[in-house]
């Protein structure tokens, strides 16, 4: 009995401390600096690889995948990506990635922008939106948990949830790893 | 209501102190259903001491089962159905008087009113004062300008979750619904800022969406309406011109409108006459300058879970962003 107690007692700490997804973080206080200069689009680059931004917590919270959403709509990619289906601008939901599938890619391609439409959001939007907004974007086509992305749309149901799309496999999924300090 | 009248009572933010004649009809209910059941309340309490009082000797000495004669029996049949009688009699006059009072309310004259629409945003009130002529369709926000004396048809939804739009000393609560459109009249008797608040939990920052219904004279909020249809004044010195640039490269521009520039978007509130509101943040704070730059700077220090970021700027930014925000009256 003793034994069933500290078992159920040792679950319960698991369980509410285990687990990020309703970690939520209102004041990021983010450097400032916009860091997504430092990010190459490859991993050849003269002078060896760069230090990769860190994306943080924000793939593993479901309020920060659910605030890109909402910003999604906020600050009009619907306009230009629709709602992942792409019309203006490239699909999202699909394994087609021009400049890049991985978090600090697609975080660039936003503070940069794009040839061809996609304009830059650098200093428009602070860091932390940038990476719920990539979070969201990831989790379109699949990338992120099924716990994490949102289950549900306030609109009209346009596309099947992002919890329930098969994951798509972009073909730089696991880029050769150069090892640091190479020539 | 005897409350209303004891000195320091807060006359704002309470359906005791009705001014206008929805709030009055309720505020009459309300007096209706306390007063009977104060008496009542009084009269059991009363009825309960006297009989300890009497008893109080022979309490311990009750005999078990109680012996009842024919005389009592008699008393006690009196007693319980004058009672339910009485009972039943006063729940139906309250129950009448609340079905009085929600004809009254949904009688208020629809047609000569004025029309307001409000929509419920997390957390904060957007306002229209719609016009035939667009340009001179009003956006304002968390203040609600009224004409007194005047019908007012409250058109109300929500942009996000179920919203209640409820200003006490005006009229009842109404929610507001995402989807759904809804009316509610009113109207406002006496000149003042009276507080409202959203009352149907919102998430984090439910408790702070307040309002403020504005009661002006007619030629007042006329007056006031023509200001407000103008687009924002044109920064006239270096340091505004340089705030307005710092408005328009920063984030601001990507939530916010200041007609007249090319901010427009829609998801915060409209700033083209910021300067001429009382509070900031949904009622959160005093419209201040200082207020303004820690809500620019940090606002999730003031109120987490708000959908306006923190802000980096320099120092000189800041000041001629806030210098210029300080023109737009």
């Amino acid at each position: 009995m003793k034994g069933l107690t500290t078992l159920a007692i040792v679950l319960c700490f698991c369980a509410f401390n285990g687990c990020k997804r309703e970690h939520r973080v209102f004041d990021p206080g983010s450097s400032g600096a916009q860091i997504a200069n430092g990010v190459a689009l490859n991993e050849v680059r003269p002078g060896g690889p760069v230090s990769v931004p860190d994306h943080g917590p924000y793939e593993e919270s479901a309020y920060a995948v659910g605030e890109g959403k909402r910003l999604y709509s906020s600050f009009n990619c619907v306009g230009c990506h629709n709602h992942g289906g792409g019309g203006i601008g490239p699909a999202l939901m699909d394994a087609k990635w021009i400049y890049g599938s991985h978090p600090e890619q697609i975080y660039s391609t936003i503070v940069q922008g794009r040839p061809n439409g996609m304009p830059s959001f650098g200093g428009k939007i602070p860091d932390y939106q940038v990476w719920e907004l990539v979070a969201y974007v990831r989790s379109m086509s699949g990338q992120l948990p099924t716990d994490v992305a949102p289950g549900r749309s306030d609109e009209i149901q346009v596309k099947e949830a992002e919890q329930a799309k098969k994951k798509e496999h972009p073909p730089d999924e696991n880029p050769q790893k150069i090892e640091k300090g190479q020539p | 209501m005897i409350l209303a009248h004891v000195p320091g009572f807060p006359g704002n933010q309470t359906s005791l102190n009705p001014v206008g004649p929805g709030a009055e009809r309720i505020e009459g209910e309300f007096a209706l259903i306390f007063w009977i059941t104060a008496i009542v309340y009084c009269l059991v309490v009363i009825a309960v001491v006297v009989y300890v009082v009497r008893r109080r000797h022979s309490l311990s000495i009750m005999p078990d089962p109680i012996q009842t004669t024919p005389e009592s029996d008699r008393w006690a049949k009196v007693a319980v159905s004058g009672a339910m009688v009485v009972t039943v009699l006063l729940l139906f006059t309250m129950m009448i008087g609340s079905f009085v009072t929600g004809h009254a309310l949904g009688k208020m004259n629809r047609e000569t009113a004025y029309t307001i629409d409000v929509y419920a945003h997390q957390w904060w009130w957007e306002v229209h004062y719609p016009n035939n002529e667009p340009d001179k369709t009003v956006v304002t926000a968390n203040e609600i300008h009224v004409p007194i004396g005047v019908p007012l048809r409250i058109h109300g939804t929500s942009r996000d979750v179920i919203h209640s739009f409820w200003a006490p000393n005006v009229q009842g609560k109404r929610d507001l619904m995402p989807g759904y459109d809804t009316d509610v009249m009113m109207q406002v008797d006496q000149p003042g800022s009276w507080r409202g608040q959203c009352a149907e939990y919102c998430g984090e920052q439910h408790a702070h969406m307040s309002f403020y219904m504005v009661g002006e004279s007619g030629p007042q909020f006329k007056q006031w309406l023509e200001q407000q249809a103008q687009s924002s004044v044109s920064p006239t010195t270096p340091q505004t011109t340089h705030g307005q640039q710092v408005f328009l490269s920063h984030g601001c521009v990507m939530c916010h409108t200041i007609r007249g520039t090319p901010a427009g978007s829609r998801v915060g509130p409209d700033l083209t006459h910021l300067a001429s509101r009382s509070t900031i943040a949904a009622g959160v704070l005093p419209n201040t300058i200082g207020n303004l730059g820690g809500w620019i700077l940090n606002a999730q220090a003031i109120k987490p879970g708000c959908r306006m970021p923190p802000n980096h700027m320099t120092g000189s930014e800041l000041q001629d962003l806030l210098a210029y925000l300080e023109t737009l009256k």
